[in-house]
């Protein structure tokens, strides 16, 4: 390919993320790519439990109904759209997407393109027996100790199967759990010709995909610096990556949007979630943050160059979904004066209720919203004449007997508990399920030739 | 001589998760603040900082090309993800925790410092 740049927007940073971006990032603007991150850890044994609920489920609906609405503009534009809406329903998607097309009035002047293969929960007793351990990242523990609890099980996969999507002109890429980088750096690794083994420009894709795919993150969202004077945040530009063959990176976000993007604010977003710096792991190779560079290049645009990079390794990651129990979160709210005083009283009155009734915990944990809840220990003595104060209790157990029977005794706090209490009207406390994540890794020989990539006319 | 300031004087921070560890990114406002900050914003004085709030031990590390430094503390998150039962169960918010962190900060340190860091407090 010939071109020299690439502009990459976001239109999502997690599944709930606002409605509207991916559309205001399609129509006022130019862009070459739209790329939607829809996937959290724990967002695959949601969409696994929709899927065996009912078969046709088991990805990001939202995704749908926006292709319906943006279809006529990427069609008549040429942008590529990028997603792992897929979740564990890759197909499902793709045939939400082909109705949308149709209802869109694009049909057979759009193409769809799947990527799967990631999803290995069938795969899993299989894996364990040929000797893939999956060992907890954490802590060790070999996968059989928990195989029986398991809900989901994904490999995060890279950019080769999106590149070869695009190569067969696919207008809609949609995946399963692809990394989130690789959403943003597998269409550059296409534009620009990239070779698989040039490290350097890839980790300056990795380092843009990385500050990409959190969405307003990177554009004055969330913020600290500053945060007081970032102007209409009702309206903030979601970020775009002009990348250039070469592998240095602007991120910008279109004029006339809300937010801003300054080397403070997207150093911010360096290091979210920012594990060890130099060296940043995907399945495509290895970015060292510690080597980046980066400056103002005009209004709102920063520039991003002098990444180095290290090939990739053996090992793909895999996240893993499994039951881990119940909990459940109780709170009431307490009002001047003496507002903590009445709440700890009320913690007191629930925790010896609840040893009256015999009902251990694996944890209980008491916050003090309004005082500790975020600081802890840090928070110091409760200030004096606090106007209120939210009391929150939350419990765990393995046994969901014992924390329904916790939820009924917050409401009787309200009548033969401390006064002037309120904030009760949501109800009963609602059991939730505990779904905790296992990080693992696997030999990628394992994983890549069983990815399939498919692209249809829609 | 030398005022004791909170690190958010001195700095910026984002913070997120990974697991049941909390990572803490504290972005200096000056190369000044920064050279200070690698000598006395030790992973032992951000250890002494949360003792009783975390399990686990801080590691750091310096990204010296962005004048920040970050910080891995674990065990920070109850278990993290949905096994947590804290209200801040992806450490979004602790990186507010430790901008309360007070510092002897010598008086060229403050003057390198961008108006916008705002006065700095005490003495």
């Amino acid at each position: 390919m010939s071109r020299t740049t690439l502009r990459i927007a976001c239109g999502q940073g997690f599944w709930g993320d606002r409605l509207d971006a991916p559309v205001e990032q399609v129509r006022r603007g130019p862009i070459d790519v739209l790329m939607l991150d829809y996937l959290a850890e724990v967002t695959m044994s949601i969409l696994q439990k929709q899927k065996s609920r009912d078969p046709s489920q088991g990805y990001a609906r939202d995704f749908v109904p926006l292709l319906q609405e943006i279809f006529p503009d990427v069609v008549a534009k040429g942008i590529r759209v990028i997603s792992n809406a897929g979740g564990v329903n890759v197909a499902g998607c793709r045939d939400g997407l082909i109705e949308a097309a149709r209802a869109a009035g694009v049909s057979g002047r759009a193409r769809i393109g799947t990527v799967t293969g990631d999803d290995i929960l069938e795969r899993l007793p299989d894996l364990i027996a040929a000797g893939h351990e999956l060992a907890n990242m954490d802590d060790g523990r070999p996968l059989s100790e928990v195989l029986d609890l398991v809900e989901s099980a994904n490999a995060y996969i890279g950019a080769v199967p999106i590149v070869a999507a695009l190569e067969r002109r696919a207008t809609v890429i949609v995946t399963g759990r692809s990394t989130d980088t690789a959403l943003t750096y597998a269409p550059m690794i296409h534009a620009f010709g990239w070779a698989w083994d040039d490290w350097d420009r890839i980790a300056h894709g990795i380092v843009a995909g990385h500050v990409n795919e959190c969405g307003a993150q990177a554009s004055g969202g969330n913020c600290l610096v500053d945060w007081e004077s970032i102007p209409d945040l009702a309206d903030v530009g979601y970020p775009i990556v002009e990348a250039t063959a070469d592998g240095p990176f602007v991120l910008t976000k279109h004029s006339g949007t809300g937010g801003r993007i300054s080397p403070a604010i997207v150093k911010e977003q360096i290091l979210y979630e920012m594990g060890n710096p130099a060296e940043y792991i995907t399945p495509d190779g290895i970015a060292d943050f510690t080597s980046i560079r980066l400056e103002a290049d005009g209004e709102n645009r920063v520039r991003v160059h002098g990444v180095r990079g290290r090939p990739r390794t053996d090992m793909l990651k895999v996240s893993i979904a499994y039951r881990a129990g119940f909990k459940a979160v109780g709170t009431l709210v307490y009002a001047w004066p003496d507002a903590v005083a009445k709440a700890q009283r009320a913690d007191a009155v629930l925790r010896e209720r609840l040893e009256r009734l015999g009902l251990a915990f694996g944890e209980i944990r008491t916050e003090y919203v309004g005082w500790n809840a975020t600081h802890g220990p840090l928070a110091g003595p409760p200030p004096a004449d606090l106007p209120e104060v939210e009391l929150r209790v939350a419990v765990k157990s393995e046994d969901r007997a014992r924390v329904e029977r916790f939820t009924r005794e917050i409401a009787p706090l309200i009548l033969s508990g401390p006064p002037s209490v309120t904030g009760f009207a949501g109800g009963r406390p609602r059991v939730q399920d505990i779904v905790a994540y296992w990080p693992a890794l696997i030999d990628r020989a394992a994983i890549e030739p069983g990815l399939e990539v498919d692209v249809v006319e829609a | 001589m030398a005022a004791r300031i909170q690190l958010r004087r001195l700095a910026h921070a984002r913070s997120g998760d990974k697991g049941d560890t909390a990572n803490v990114g504290v972005i200096a406002y000056s190369r000044a603040a920064y050279d200070f900050l690698v000598r006395e914003l030790t992973a032992e004085r951000v250890a002494a900082h949360f003792a009783g709030t975390i399990e686990g031990p801080v590691e750091r590390f310096e990204l010296d090309n962005l004048d920040a430094l970050n910080f891995l503390l674990h065990g920070a998150l109850g278990g993290g993800g949905t096994v947590s039962l804290m209200t801040d169960a992806q450490g979004k918010v602790y990186s507010t925790a430790l901008l309360r962190v007070e510092l002897d900060v010598p008086e060229d340190v403050l003057a390198s410092l961008p108006e916008r860091a705002g006065p700095p407090e005490g003495t």
